[in-house]
Protein backbone atom coordinates (compact mmCIF):
# COMPACT_ATOMS: atom_id res chain seq x y z
CA UNK A 1 0.00 0.00 0.00
CA UNK A 2 1.58 3.23 -1.07
CA UNK A 3 1.21 6.58 0.64
CA UNK A 4 -1.46 7.82 -1.73
CA UNK A 5 -3.70 4.82 -1.06
CA UNK A 6 -3.27 5.22 2.66
CA UNK A 7 -4.24 8.87 2.50
CA UNK A 8 -7.23 7.99 0.31
CA UNK A 9 -8.56 5.56 2.92
CA UNK A 10 -7.90 8.02 5.74
CA UNK A 11 -9.74 10.86 3.99
CA UNK A 12 -12.57 8.56 2.91
CA UNK A 13 -13.18 7.20 6.40
CA UNK A 14 -13.24 10.67 7.93
CA UNK A 15 -15.45 11.93 5.08
CA UNK A 16 -18.01 9.15 5.48
CA UNK A 17 -18.02 9.47 9.27
CA UNK A 18 -18.57 13.22 9.00
CA UNK A 19 -21.36 12.71 6.46
CA UNK A 20 -23.03 10.20 8.79
CA UNK A 21 -22.82 12.63 11.69
CA UNK A 22 -24.28 15.41 9.51
CA UNK A 23 -27.50 13.47 9.02
CA UNK A 24 -27.74 12.11 12.56
CA UNK A 25 -26.46 14.97 14.70
CA UNK A 26 -28.94 16.16 17.28
CA UNK A 27 -27.83 19.78 17.26
CA UNK A 28 -28.02 21.52 13.86
CA UNK A 29 -24.91 23.53 14.68
CA UNK A 30 -22.97 20.30 15.10
CA UNK A 31 -24.40 19.11 11.80
CA UNK A 32 -23.06 22.20 10.04
CA UNK A 33 -19.65 21.76 11.65
CA UNK A 34 -19.51 18.12 10.57
CA UNK A 35 -20.52 19.20 7.08
CA UNK A 36 -17.53 21.53 7.09
CA UNK A 37 -15.32 18.59 8.08
CA UNK A 38 -16.82 16.53 5.26
CA UNK A 39 -16.13 19.24 2.69
CA UNK A 40 -12.55 19.65 3.87
CA UNK A 41 -11.96 15.89 3.51
CA UNK A 42 -13.54 15.92 0.04
CA UNK A 43 -11.18 18.74 -0.84
CA UNK A 44 -8.26 16.58 0.31
CA UNK A 45 -9.50 13.69 -1.86
CA UNK A 46 -9.64 16.05 -4.84
CA UNK A 47 -6.03 16.98 -4.15
CA UNK A 48 -5.22 13.28 -4.53
CA UNK A 49 -6.87 13.46 -7.95
CA UNK A 50 -4.66 16.41 -8.99
CA UNK A 51 -7.65 18.75 -9.14
CA UNK A 52 -6.03 21.38 -6.99
CA UNK A 53 -7.94 24.38 -8.30
CA UNK A 54 -11.31 22.82 -7.53
CA UNK A 55 -10.06 21.60 -4.15
CA UNK A 56 -9.04 25.13 -3.21
CA UNK A 57 -12.30 26.53 -4.56
CA UNK A 58 -14.19 24.01 -2.45
CA UNK A 59 -12.39 25.19 0.67
CA UNK A 60 -12.76 28.88 -0.17
CA UNK A 61 -16.32 28.92 -1.45
CA UNK A 62 -17.88 26.12 0.55
CA UNK A 63 -16.05 26.18 3.86
CA UNK A 64 -15.55 29.92 3.73
CA UNK A 65 -18.86 31.19 2.42
CA UNK A 66 -21.68 28.70 2.10
CA UNK A 67 -21.08 26.90 5.38
CA UNK A 68 -20.79 30.19 7.25
CA UNK A 69 -24.13 31.15 5.69
CA UNK A 70 -25.60 27.87 6.96
CA UNK A 71 -24.13 28.52 10.38
CA UNK A 72 -25.63 32.01 10.47
CA UNK A 73 -29.07 30.73 9.53
CA UNK A 74 -28.94 27.84 12.00
CA UNK A 75 -27.99 30.18 14.81
CA UNK A 76 -30.59 32.74 13.79
CA UNK A 77 -33.48 30.29 13.82
CA UNK A 78 -34.81 29.27 17.19
CA UNK A 79 -35.54 25.63 16.47
CA UNK A 80 -37.22 23.38 18.97
CA UNK A 81 -35.07 20.29 18.58
CA UNK A 82 -37.23 17.92 20.62
CA UNK A 83 -40.26 18.19 18.36
CA UNK A 84 -37.96 17.88 15.37
CA UNK A 85 -36.48 14.66 16.66
CA UNK A 86 -39.83 13.02 17.32
CA UNK A 87 -40.07 9.91 15.17
CA UNK A 88 -36.50 10.37 13.99
CA UNK A 89 -35.54 6.69 14.10
CA UNK A 90 -38.93 5.54 12.82
CA UNK A 91 -37.77 5.62 9.21
CA UNK A 92 -34.30 4.33 9.97
CA UNK A 93 -34.76 0.64 8.97
CA UNK A 94 -36.14 1.58 5.56
CA UNK A 95 -33.54 4.29 5.08
CA UNK A 96 -30.66 2.03 6.11
CA UNK A 97 -31.88 -0.74 3.81
CA UNK A 98 -32.18 1.59 0.85
CA UNK A 99 -28.87 3.27 1.53
CA UNK A 100 -27.07 -0.05 1.95
CA UNK A 101 -28.58 -1.34 -1.31
CA UNK A 102 -27.51 1.79 -3.18
CA UNK A 103 -24.01 1.80 -1.74
CA UNK A 104 -23.33 -1.94 -2.04
CA UNK A 105 -24.70 -2.31 -5.56
CA UNK A 106 -22.84 0.70 -6.85
CA UNK A 107 -19.63 -0.32 -5.08
CA UNK A 108 -19.89 -3.86 -6.46
CA UNK A 109 -20.34 -2.61 -9.99
CA UNK A 110 -17.90 0.26 -9.81
CA UNK A 111 -15.04 -1.53 -8.05
CA UNK A 112 -15.06 -4.37 -10.55
CA UNK A 113 -15.98 -2.40 -13.61
CA UNK A 114 -13.58 0.53 -13.39
CA UNK A 115 -10.15 -0.94 -12.79
CA UNK A 116 -8.42 2.01 -14.43
CA UNK A 117 -5.44 2.76 -12.26
CA UNK A 118 -3.08 4.72 -14.48
CA UNK A 119 -4.23 8.18 -15.39
CA UNK A 120 -3.45 9.37 -18.90
CA UNK A 121 -1.88 12.77 -19.29
CA UNK A 122 -4.35 15.61 -19.56
CA UNK A 123 -4.93 16.59 -23.16
CA UNK A 124 -3.90 20.21 -22.76
CA UNK A 125 -1.70 20.58 -25.77
CA UNK A 126 1.99 20.21 -26.39
CA UNK A 127 3.21 22.16 -23.36
CA UNK A 128 2.25 20.56 -20.04
CA UNK A 129 0.55 23.10 -17.80
CA UNK A 130 -0.71 22.78 -14.26
CA UNK A 131 -4.30 22.13 -13.36
CA UNK A 132 -5.34 25.70 -12.56
CA UNK A 133 -3.88 27.04 -15.78
CA UNK A 134 -5.48 24.32 -17.88
CA UNK A 135 -8.84 24.94 -16.24
CA UNK A 136 -8.49 28.69 -16.75
CA UNK A 137 -7.63 28.27 -20.43
CA UNK A 138 -10.70 26.09 -20.92
CA UNK A 139 -12.98 28.40 -18.92
CA UNK A 140 -12.01 31.55 -20.75
CA UNK A 141 -11.93 30.16 -24.25
CA UNK A 142 -14.32 27.30 -24.82
CA UNK A 143 -16.64 28.01 -21.90
CA UNK A 144 -16.72 31.80 -22.10
CA UNK A 145 -20.47 32.03 -22.63
CA UNK A 146 -21.39 29.50 -19.90
CA UNK A 147 -19.19 31.34 -17.42
CA UNK A 148 -21.04 34.58 -18.16
CA UNK A 149 -24.33 32.77 -17.60
CA UNK A 150 -23.00 31.35 -14.33
CA UNK A 151 -22.03 34.84 -13.25
CA UNK A 152 -25.51 36.15 -13.97
CA UNK A 153 -27.01 33.19 -12.09
CA UNK A 154 -24.99 34.24 -9.07
CA UNK A 155 -26.18 37.83 -9.46
CA UNK A 156 -29.80 36.70 -9.75
CA UNK A 157 -29.37 34.50 -6.67
CA UNK A 158 -27.95 37.40 -4.69
CA UNK A 159 -30.76 39.77 -5.66
CA UNK A 160 -33.37 37.09 -5.06
CA UNK A 161 -32.03 36.28 -1.61
CA UNK A 162 -32.05 39.96 -0.65
CA UNK A 163 -35.50 40.57 -2.12
CA UNK A 164 -36.95 37.51 -0.40
CA UNK A 165 -35.79 38.46 3.05
CA UNK A 166 -36.36 42.21 2.75
CA UNK A 167 -39.21 43.48 4.84
CA UNK A 168 -40.47 46.79 6.12
CA UNK A 169 -41.11 46.86 9.80
CA UNK A 170 -44.65 47.78 10.64
CA UNK A 171 -43.75 49.46 13.94
CA UNK A 172 -41.01 51.56 12.43
CA UNK A 173 -41.06 55.28 13.23
CA UNK A 174 -38.52 56.20 10.58
CA UNK A 175 -39.34 59.26 8.50
CA UNK A 176 -39.27 59.18 4.74
CA UNK A 177 -37.19 62.25 3.92
CA UNK A 178 -38.52 62.72 0.40
CA UNK A 179 -42.11 62.90 1.56
CA UNK A 180 -41.10 65.25 4.33
CA UNK A 181 -39.32 67.64 1.96
CA UNK A 182 -42.15 67.70 -0.54
CA UNK A 183 -44.78 68.71 1.99
CA UNK A 184 -46.50 72.10 1.56
CA UNK A 185 -47.98 74.37 4.16
CA UNK A 186 -51.49 73.63 2.98
CA UNK A 187 -51.02 69.93 3.79
CA UNK A 188 -49.99 70.61 7.33
CA UNK A 189 -52.39 73.36 8.44
CA UNK A 190 -55.90 74.25 7.44
CA UNK A 191 -57.09 77.82 7.99
CA UNK A 192 -60.74 77.97 8.91
CA UNK A 193 -62.48 81.30 8.44
CA UNK A 194 -64.45 82.31 11.50
CA UNK A 195 -66.03 85.55 12.55
CA UNK A 196 -64.44 87.35 15.42
CA UNK A 197 -67.63 87.56 17.45
CA UNK A 198 -70.49 85.15 17.48
CA UNK A 199 -74.02 85.64 18.59
CA UNK A 200 -74.87 83.57 21.60
CA UNK A 201 -77.71 81.11 20.99
CA UNK A 202 -81.04 82.06 22.57
CA UNK A 203 -81.65 80.25 25.83
CA UNK A 204 -84.43 77.73 25.39
CA UNK A 205 -87.39 78.25 27.72
CA UNK A 206 -87.56 75.55 30.38
CA UNK A 207 -91.25 75.64 31.11
CA UNK A 208 -92.69 74.43 27.76
CA UNK A 209 -90.46 71.37 27.90
CA UNK A 210 -91.99 70.26 31.16
CA UNK A 211 -95.48 70.86 29.89
CA UNK A 212 -95.05 68.71 26.88
CA UNK A 213 -94.24 65.68 28.99
CA UNK B 1 -7.44 -3.30 -3.50
CA UNK B 2 -4.07 -1.81 -2.75
CA UNK B 3 -3.59 0.41 -5.77
CA UNK B 4 -6.06 3.20 -6.24
CA UNK B 5 -8.37 2.77 -9.19
CA UNK B 6 -11.19 4.82 -10.61
CA UNK B 7 -13.58 2.42 -8.90
CA UNK B 8 -12.37 3.46 -5.45
CA UNK B 9 -13.31 7.08 -6.02
CA UNK B 10 -16.61 6.17 -7.64
CA UNK B 11 -17.45 3.91 -4.68
CA UNK B 12 -16.64 6.74 -2.29
CA UNK B 13 -19.05 8.94 -4.22
CA UNK B 14 -21.70 6.23 -4.13
CA UNK B 15 -21.40 5.76 -0.38
CA UNK B 16 -21.58 9.52 0.15
CA UNK B 17 -24.71 9.67 -1.98
CA UNK B 18 -26.26 6.76 -0.06
CA UNK B 19 -25.55 8.52 3.23
CA UNK B 20 -27.22 11.65 1.92
CA UNK B 21 -30.26 9.60 0.87
CA UNK B 22 -30.43 8.12 4.38
CA UNK B 23 -30.22 11.65 5.74
CA UNK B 24 -33.18 12.76 3.67
CA UNK B 25 -35.17 9.81 4.97
CA UNK B 26 -34.26 10.44 8.60
CA UNK B 27 -34.65 14.21 8.73
CA UNK B 28 -38.11 14.37 7.31
CA UNK B 29 -39.01 17.25 9.58
CA UNK B 30 -35.92 19.42 9.70
CA UNK B 31 -35.68 21.47 6.54
CA UNK B 32 -32.18 22.76 7.22
CA UNK B 33 -30.71 19.27 7.54
CA UNK B 34 -32.48 18.38 4.30
CA UNK B 35 -30.60 21.22 2.62
CA UNK B 36 -27.36 19.90 4.07
CA UNK B 37 -28.12 16.42 2.75
CA UNK B 38 -28.64 17.92 -0.71
CA UNK B 39 -25.24 19.59 -0.40
CA UNK B 40 -23.75 16.18 0.41
CA UNK B 41 -25.42 14.68 -2.67
CA UNK B 42 -23.94 17.40 -4.85
CA UNK B 43 -20.55 16.73 -3.29
CA UNK B 44 -20.87 13.04 -4.21
CA UNK B 45 -21.74 13.95 -7.80
CA UNK B 46 -18.78 16.33 -7.98
CA UNK B 47 -16.53 13.59 -6.62
CA UNK B 48 -17.54 11.36 -9.53
CA UNK B 49 -16.94 14.16 -12.02
CA UNK B 50 -13.45 14.88 -10.68
CA UNK B 51 -12.54 11.19 -10.56
CA UNK B 52 -13.63 10.59 -14.15
CA UNK B 53 -11.91 13.78 -15.25
CA UNK B 54 -8.63 12.61 -13.74
CA UNK B 55 -8.74 9.02 -14.93
CA UNK B 56 -9.95 9.81 -18.44
CA UNK B 57 -7.57 12.71 -18.88
CA UNK B 58 -10.31 15.14 -19.78
CA UNK B 59 -10.45 18.63 -18.27
CA UNK B 60 -14.05 19.24 -19.26
CA UNK B 61 -15.30 17.26 -16.26
CA UNK B 62 -13.60 19.72 -13.92
CA UNK B 63 -15.16 22.64 -15.77
CA UNK B 64 -18.52 21.03 -15.16
CA UNK B 65 -17.73 20.70 -11.44
CA UNK B 66 -16.98 24.40 -11.45
CA UNK B 67 -20.44 25.17 -12.81
CA UNK B 68 -22.10 22.75 -10.40
CA UNK B 69 -20.39 24.53 -7.51
CA UNK B 70 -21.69 27.86 -8.81
CA UNK B 71 -25.26 26.66 -9.12
CA UNK B 72 -25.09 24.88 -5.76
CA UNK B 73 -23.94 28.06 -4.05
CA UNK B 74 -26.82 30.00 -5.63
CA UNK B 75 -29.25 27.24 -4.67
CA UNK B 76 -28.20 27.17 -1.04
CA UNK B 77 -28.33 30.98 -0.80
CA UNK B 78 -31.90 31.11 -2.10
CA UNK B 79 -32.87 28.02 -0.09
CA UNK B 80 -31.65 29.58 3.12
CA UNK B 81 -33.44 32.85 2.29
CA UNK B 82 -36.68 30.91 1.81
CA UNK B 83 -35.98 29.09 5.07
CA UNK B 84 -35.60 32.37 6.94
CA UNK B 85 -38.81 33.65 5.38
CA UNK B 86 -40.61 30.45 6.35
CA UNK B 87 -39.41 30.66 9.92
CA UNK B 88 -40.54 34.27 10.11
CA UNK B 89 -44.05 33.38 8.99
CA UNK B 90 -44.63 30.02 10.69
CA UNK B 91 -42.18 30.08 13.60
CA UNK B 92 -40.87 26.60 12.79
CA UNK B 93 -39.25 24.83 9.88
CA UNK B 94 -41.19 21.61 10.09
CA UNK B 95 -41.65 20.16 6.62
CA UNK B 96 -44.94 18.50 7.64
CA UNK B 97 -46.53 21.89 8.25
CA UNK B 98 -45.70 23.24 4.80
CA UNK B 99 -49.19 22.62 3.55
CA UNK B 100 -50.58 26.07 3.00
CA UNK B 101 -50.23 25.64 -0.78
CA UNK B 102 -52.68 22.81 -1.18
CA UNK B 103 -51.79 21.53 -4.60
Amino acid sequence: MDVKTGFFYLFSVVLLFAAFRVVTARNPVHAVLFLMLAFSQASAVWFLLNAEFLAIVLVLVYLGAVMVLFLFVVMMLDINIDTMRKGFWKNFPLAATLGAIVALEMAAVLLSGFRVSDAPAMATGAIPVDNSKALGILLYTEYLMPIQIAASILLVAMIAAIALTLRERKDSKAIDASIQVKVRAADRMQVVKMEATQQAPEPAPAAPVEQSK
Amino acid sequence: MMTLTLGHFLSLGAMLFALAVIGIFLNRKNLIVLLMAIELMLLAVNMNFVAFSHYLGDMHGQVFVFFILTVAAAESAIGLAILVLLFRNKNNINVDELNSLKG
